[in-house]
Parts: C-alpha cells; structure tokens; sequence
C-alpha cells in the first residue's frame, strides 16, 4: 500500500532532481532521499504545530509553485541588483536559486577564506561540507527544513580559517526574477577558532508570487566572532521562509540583524546552541503593511554556564498587517550563571493591525537572570503633545516617532552602505512627510 | 501680549479653572503661585494647547487673536513656548534634529528659508554653553535618560534656541538642586526683554529669589484670590497658602 503523500510537491520531485546540485555526493544523495521521503510524509508545517500556531503557509501547498529554471544572467537589469548589492563587499549572487560568477564579486579573498557557490563547494571539497551539512539542524525539525534538504538547488559555503579577520563583509543576494516559481537555497558558514566575519543575507525578489527559502548553518569556533546580517526585501507576493541555525562554541560571539520587510508571508527562524561563556545578540525589525503576514521565531539555547543572550525584536504594522513574534530562551541544568534578557516592541498603527507575541522561559538551571517583555501599543499621547509643543504638526510627530521607534534597530547596522539601503527601505514603506532622514 | 478673562475650564464634568482673569503684556514677568491641586497646571496646559481640556467659558486672547483656536504647533510657532513640568522622553529622536525641526517650523511659519546648517550649529553650540552643557547632549535621543535637572536645562535650551514671545515656565524649580536651579535661573534672565514675557507657575517661592518677578498671583480653588508685587511671594512663604484660602473661604 502506497503511504497518504502529505504534499504535491513530493510528486514533482523525481522531476527535478537532475537540476540539482551534488549529484555526484553520495552522503548528500541519501540525505536528500531521507528528506523527501520525511517531506512527502508530513509536508509544509500547519496550525497544529505548536511553533507554527499563529503562521498558516496552506496556500503554499495550494500554489503549487514550479523549480525555477536557470535564465542568462544577460537578463538581469544591473541597475536595479546595484541598489542591493554593497560595493565594498564580497558578494555571491544567486538568481532564482542559482549561482552567477559574472555579477557575484570575490577578489582578494585572503588565502585561509573561501567563499564559494554550494554546488561548486559540494564538487571541490565534499568531504569537508559533510561535516557539516545538516549537522547544525535536522529534518526532523518541521517541513521546511526536510524541503530544503531534498530541493536545494545551490548556496554558499563560507569558510574562514583560524584567526582569519574579514576585512570586509561578504554578502550573498538571493535574487528572484521569476513568477510562480520555488527556490531553495543552502548555506554553510563555518567560521574556525578566533576568526572574526561579517556577513549579510540578502533577499530580493522582482514583483510577483514565489516561493523563496533557504537555510543556513552555521558554525562559529571557539572565540570567534560572527555578525550575520539578514535583510529581507522580498516582493509584496511572495512567500518566504528562511532560518539560521547556529552552533556556538565557548566564548564564541553571534550577533543576528533580522530586517524583515518584505512577503505576503514571511517566516524567519534564528535558533543558536550557546557553548560556555558564549553570547549571542539578536536584533529583528519588521514591519508591516497591507496584509503582510511577518513571523519572526527566534530559540536561544543555554548548554552550558556563563552564556549571555540578549534579544530585542521591535514591529511596526499598519493597515491589515500582522506580526507574530515567538522567541524561547531554554536554560539547560548545567547552564548555571546564564544571563538572558529578551524584550519585544510593536507599534500599531492601525486598530486593524495585529502583534502576537509569546516570549518563553524554560529554565532548568538554579543560579541564572532571566528576563523577558513584552509591549504592544500605539504612539504614545504624550509624546506627540510634547513634539507638537516644538511646533511639530501632529502627522509630521507621528511620522518622527514611528521612525524613531524603527530607527533604534536600523542604527544598530555598523556598515554604513548597508545601513543606508535598510533606512531607504524603512523609509519607503511609511508616510515620510516631514522627515529628514539626514537627521535621524 | 495675553490677555486671559473669565476663564472657565472643566476636565469631563469637573470645573478646575473657575473665572480667571489676567492681563500680561510684553516684558513683564508674572509668577503664579498656589497650593497642589489649584488649577496652576491646568492654566499652563491650557495656554499650549494640551488636549483634555474643556473651556466652558471666557476667552485667552494672545497678540489679538484666539489663542483657543490654535492647533498646539501653530501656537509654538506663534511664539508660546511651555518649558514642562515633566519632560517627555522621546527615544530614537536626537535633541538636535528636535531643534531644528522646531527652529525650522517657525521660520516657515515666518516665511522664512530654513536656517543654514553652519549658523545652526552656531547658535547651538552657544546656548550649550550658556547652560553649562556637554555638547553630547545634542546628539542624544531627547530626555532620554536625563537626570531631572538634566531634562530642565534642556527644556530652557530649547526655549533659548527658539526665542519665544511668551514663555510658560511649568514647575521649572521642582526636581532642581540649588546648582541647576542657579544655571536654569541664569539662562531664562538672559532671556528678558522687553519684548519677551514670563509666566511662571510655582509650587516653590525659591524660584523667585533668581528670577524676580514684576506681579505674584496666588491661584487657589481654580481663582486668582490675590496679586501682587514680589513681596506678595515673600510673605507667602512666611505664612503658607491657608490665610488665602481661609479668605476665599470666608469670602
């Protein structure tokens, strides 16, 4: 008796395997033939998954979304990748899921640096990309990740050797110039014991529906220091699912900037394994307008004593929008001297406008300070009195505020060219009369 | 310059101002002074504009025309300032994108250009140093963290780089120790002109020993029960607020 195949997707596979890359990688062919085999079987996640209760991605199922075929790189209006693409960077670009040489841009990588597609890591260095791929996450997880294991169509690899220093950020632009297709990507960062990097996940995509998704892993050394940078432009009908998954080693430090903007329904997961006396900072801004639907599910796990978390999560969402916001800090019994504080923000700005926020402490250890918050409001009466009394007009002092109250977390962005395309992208998406973004 | 007649003011049912009446004209300092719960505050609400409020009766007339019917900013950029009570902290906004948002509101207001970036600077950094500020101030998000003292002197910065007609001082004195009470004193008597008027409204008879006023009235119950020169303040001190009240009472 054939199994109930949970999703369609599962059907059209046989159909695109030969556009996939590592064909020739037998460990990644039996993890991919374990992966849909677990897809086919229980699908994309629903309502009844506890971490899925407030997101509903049905209508992916519905869509029924084609693998994206490669097109010439001669089609891609250069002008328009320029306004994403930072100068001073190495970037890896990927279109519809595929990796272009002739616009991604990796010069002068030091010796003990590599940056380099997937599907070329996966033919160079298969040994090495074993150890870790799906070893940082596991298909166990929900639908998403066993999807991407089996459809993964390229990525990154991104390794940087023992106290390498990246003088220079990388960035990596998944791009999507194609309608009513899927992308699945895969990224591997590894970085070795005192190395230090700075890397950027961008994701963009041309008007009209797709589905774009990707997972990264990602491996920070004992000591070393890694600052990941997620901005997520995606068109207005697109659906998004992307997640990082970190494994921190002692002392090691991560810090995640989650600028999630784009989709008609978007979902990011950031989970990170803390080592001893490791930190980790996660920032996220989303906004919302229209009907977007942004969820954004963060896990901070304390292994060991000493860690250090600290996660702040602001929202702004008008219209109909919604946001969800569900972040859990587990404190495992060896992990005594944990110190976590994980706050939530959201500004509506419409009574139509929704935040669901469900911040959790599991704390099994007995000498540790936790915290958690959480607000949900609108601008504050006072403060648009007091701006007024400053011979502000009340619309100019909403459109201050609600850019202040964003602004905390586009401030937090340390590489100016970047910093200066997310406030441009903040700024586009609310009323700006009146303000001077020279000034903020 | 304002002229105040049989102010009635209510907030929901609740009458609070009772029938005031005042005349303040250019150059002169007014204090106003009373017990807790007197109406002092309302007055100074109700002259910028806070919402809330219900006047029932009366009329405030501020250089012939009615100030009532000003939106709060058209009245800032007409030249009332309120120096607040209690500073509101507004994260994410720096005090000198305030002050130049402000600055320039008024001179379009004026039909004025806006002011020039290096004249700005100028001016502001002056009137840091007039109030014994660190220049960093200018850079961080307004009141945002500022010890009480802090947030007063950043109140009459404001009000220095503004150069309002008429100022309303709400409680500058309360949160102060006798140092910044000084430097806060310093700063709004440089001010004085006799284009310029003062309403200041004071719990505390402290504040009038640094800026003297022309004319002390006593608000008690929601009326000015008695003015005065500036000894009106000094036996005030001596003998409390009761004797007024008891005569309010009586009357």
């Amino acid at each position: 008796m054939a199994a109930i195949i949970a999703s369609r997707y599962a059907v059209e596979y046989p159909n695109i395997t030969k556009e996939l890359c590592g064909q020739t990688v037998s460990w990644l062919q039996q993890q991919r033939t374990e992966a849909v085999a677990k897809f086919a079987e229980q699908g994309f996640p629903t309502l009844h998954d506890e971490d899925w209760r407030y997101t509903n991605v049905s209508a992916i199922e519905k869509k029924l979304f084609t693998s994206a075929l490669k097109i010439p790189t001669s089609q891609i209006d250069r002008n328009w990748l320029k306004s994403y693409q930072l100068k001073d960077a190495w970037s890896v670009v990927l279109i519809d899921g595929h990796f272009s040489s002739e616009l991604s841009e990796l010069g002068g990588l030091p010796e003990k640096v590599f940056v380099k597609s997937m599907a070329n890591a996966l033919e160079t260095h298969p040994e090495l990309l074993e150890n870790y791929v799906n070893k940082a996450v596991n298909d166990n997880e929900h639908g998403f990740i066993a999807f991407n294991t089996a459809w993964f169509t390229d990525g990154l690899f991104v390794h940087v050797g023992a106290k390498q220093c990246l003088a220079k950020p990388i960035q990596v632009l998944h791009i999507v110039t194609q309608q009513d297709v899927l992308i699945a990507t895969r990224t591997v960062i590894v970085l070795e014991q005192m190395a230090e990097a700075k890397i950027i996940e961008t994701f963009v995509g041309m008007d009209g529906a797709y589905l774009s998704s990707t997972v990264s892993e990602v491996f920070v050394g004992q000591n070393a220091d890694l600052t990941l940078y997620k901005t997520q432009f995606e068109s207005e009908k697109a659906y998004h699912f992307s997640g990082s998954y970190v494994k921190q080693e002692q002392d090691a430090r991560f810090t995640h900037h989650n600028y999630a903007f784009g989709g008609l329904l978007a979902r990011s997961d950031i989970h990170t394994d803390l080592g001893q006396a490791s930190e980790c900072e996660l920032n996220g801004l989303y906004l919302g307008i229209k009907r977007q639907h942004i969820d954004s599910h963060t896990r901070i796990n304390h292994l060991k004593p000493h860690g250090i978390s600290r996660e702040l999560y602001k929202g702004v969402l008008d219209d109909r929008a919604k946001g969800v916001f569900q972040a859990r800090v587990i404190v495992a019994e060896d992990a005594q001297k944990t110190d976590s504080q994980m706050n939530n923000r959201n500004l509506l700005l419409s009574s139509d406008a929704e935040a669901d926020s469900k911040p959790q402490l599991e704390i099994y250890a007995d000498d540790v300070k936790c915290g958690h918050g959480v607000t949900v409001g609108q601008l504050d009466d006072k403060s648009i009195f007091y701006l007024q009394s400053r011979c502000v007009d009340e619309e100019t002092a909403r459109n201050i505020l609600t850019f202040a109250f964003a602004n905390e977390m586009v401030d937090k962005i340390k590489i100016k060219e970047l910093h200066d395309i997310v406030l441009e992208q903040v700024l586009s998406r609310f009323p700006q009369e009146g303000v001077n973004k020279e000034w903020l | 310059m304002l002229s105040i007649k049989n102010l009635h003011v209510s907030v929901g049912d609740k009458p609070i101002l009772k029938g005031i009446n005042l005349e303040i004209k250019a150059g002169e300092i007014h204090a106003i002074m009373g017990p807790n719960g007197s109406g002092k505050s309302t007055l100074s609400h109700i002259l910028s504009g806070k919402a809330g409020y219900t006047v029932t009766e009366g009329s405030v007339t501020y250089q012939g025309k009615d100030l009532l019917e000003m939106a709060p900013e058209i009245r800032a950029r007409e030249g009332v300032f309120l120096a607040f009570q209690y500073p509101v902290e507004i994260p994410g906004v720096s005090n000198i994108y305030l002050l130049k948002a402000a600055l320039n509101s008024i001179r379009k207001h004026h039909g004025q250009s806006e002011v020039d970036a290096m004249d700005f600077l100028t001016l502001v950094k002056g009137k840091v140093r007039l109030l014994e500020m660190d220049e960093k101030f200018l850079y961080r998000a307004v009141n945002e963290g500022f010890s009480g003292g802090e947030k007063k002197r950043n109140e009459i910065l404001q009000m220095a780089i503004l150069e309002p007609k008429l100022c309303i001082l709400d409680e500058t004195d309360s949160g102060l120790d006798i140092d910044a009470l000084k430097i806060v004193s310093e700063g709004v008597n440089s001010l004085r002109s006799s284009e310029r008027s003062f309403v200041m409204v004071t719990h505390y008879q402290r504040l009038l020993d640094y800026i003297k006023p022309d004319f002390v009235h006593v608000l008690a119950k929601g009326q000015i029960v008695k003015s005065g020169g500036a000894e009106l303040a000094l036996e005030l001190e001596e003998k409390g607020y009761s004797w007024l009240e008891d005569n309010q009472a009586a009357a």
